[in-house]
């Protein structure tokens, strides 16, 4: 039996149920990995930004504080639960290795669908195309509404509404982009990749530009917020994702590929007929 | 783009895995969304876990993550 055969028979139930066991492992796997990466962005270049803005929000609190008790008023201190030193460290590294193995399986459990339903073959491109999608539906799009801001950006009193507004702009934006990768496909069956790529993203662009306009404005940084602050704190954020969705699209491409390569014996395009004892 | 690649070479290409296999392995995405959630919105805009110490944890990934916080 040839090893080729593989492919041009039908995978067996079994063979494909441990293929997506396989994959969502490797997925995971590499979502760590970009966690670390992630992680080590973070500390390096966001956390500063953290502590800028915690300065100026203790420097706010300080001064109402001073100011309310020459009116009489004792504000009380909250209790510091976990501290900026914990915070900082294994706080920001559970969030982040959590998040990133998190999406490293959703991102694998997508490809398992998108593998073989794609014009592509080629899993790096596949991984890559995806990659490109997910960070644009998940992160940018709803970032352009609903911007990452710092601490002391921000009314705890709003927390509630800005949490679903978000939530909203998120879910909006992935259900327009998974609409907008079936009319490609579709498209796909009259059109050239360019055409139909083309039509598709305007579709995508026009559901999320009008949800976008539907939804109402937020805007809670104080009036004397560095703006210098904001902006590297929001560029380190947009890093972080950057990092985290080149790593699970390049990664597990790469990974996938090579598996195949060493499981089905083909390179560089060309099939190598393997015999199977 | 890719086009270059189906016909001139030998390329098999990967037959698609039937929904019905995927479907079982979703119950892990759930719990993907799960934790998602505790990183980006516990004990923020809702709560499962009494107290604050799971927000206070995640805290500076929730805000460099993209999440609202506080
Ligand atoms: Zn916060």
């Amino acid at each position: 039996m040839t090893v080729a055969i593989f492919w041009v028979s039908p995978a067996t139930d079994m063979e494909n149920r441990m293929m997506v066991r396989t994959l969502l492992i490797r997925g995971m796997l590499v979502g760590f990995l970009a966690g670390i990466l992630v992680f080590s962005f973070a500390k390096v270049f966001g956390e500063p930004q953290v502590d800028h803005a915690i300065a100026f929000e203790s420097a706010m609190d300080e001064a109402k504080a001073k100011a309310d008790l020459e009116r009489g008023i004792h504000d009380v201190e909250e209790p510091e639960l976990v501290s900026r030193k914990l915070q900082a460290s294994y706080g920001l590294l559970t969030g982040v290795m959590v998040y990133s193995t998190a999406f490293g399986g959703l991102f694998a459990l997508v490809f398992s669908y998108a593998n073989g339903r794609m014009k592509s073959t080629d899993p790096r491109v596949v991984s890559v195309l995806l990659a490109i999608t997910g960070i644009i539906a998940v992160y940018v799009v709803p970032s352009i509404k609903y911007p990452a801001n710092p601490p002391s950006v921000g009314n705890p009193d709003t927390i509630g509404m800005r949490t679903e507004l978000y939530f909203i702009m998120m879910l909006v934006s992935l259900l327009g982009m998974i609409a907008a990768t079936m009319l490609q496909g579709r498209l796909r069956r009259q059109y050239n990749a360019w055409t139909s790529t083309y039509l598709a993203g305007a579709c995508y662009i026009l559901i999320v530009f009008t949800t976008g306009e539907l939804l109402p404005a937020v805007n809670e940084v104080p009036s004397n917020f560095p703006a210098d602050l904001l902006w590297n704190f929001r560029i380190d954020s947009l890093g972080m994702q950057i990092i985290m969705w080149a790593t699970l699209g390049l990664g597990f491409g790469a990974f996938t590929e090579y598996a195949n390569r060493n499981r089905f014996g083909y390179r560089n395009g060309a099939n190598i007929q393997l015999n199977a004892h | 783009m890719s086009d270059t690649a189906i016909g001139s070479h030998a390329i098999p290409s990967p037959a698609p895995i039937p929904v019905r296999e995927i479907a079982p392995w979703l119950v892990f995405g759930l719990l993907m969304l799960l934790a998602l959630y505790f990183v980006g919105a516990e004990e923020g805009a809702t709560s499962i876990i009494p107290g604050m110490y799971v927000h206070e944890w995640v805290h500076d990934s929730r805000h460099l993550l993209g999440f609202p916080c506080h």
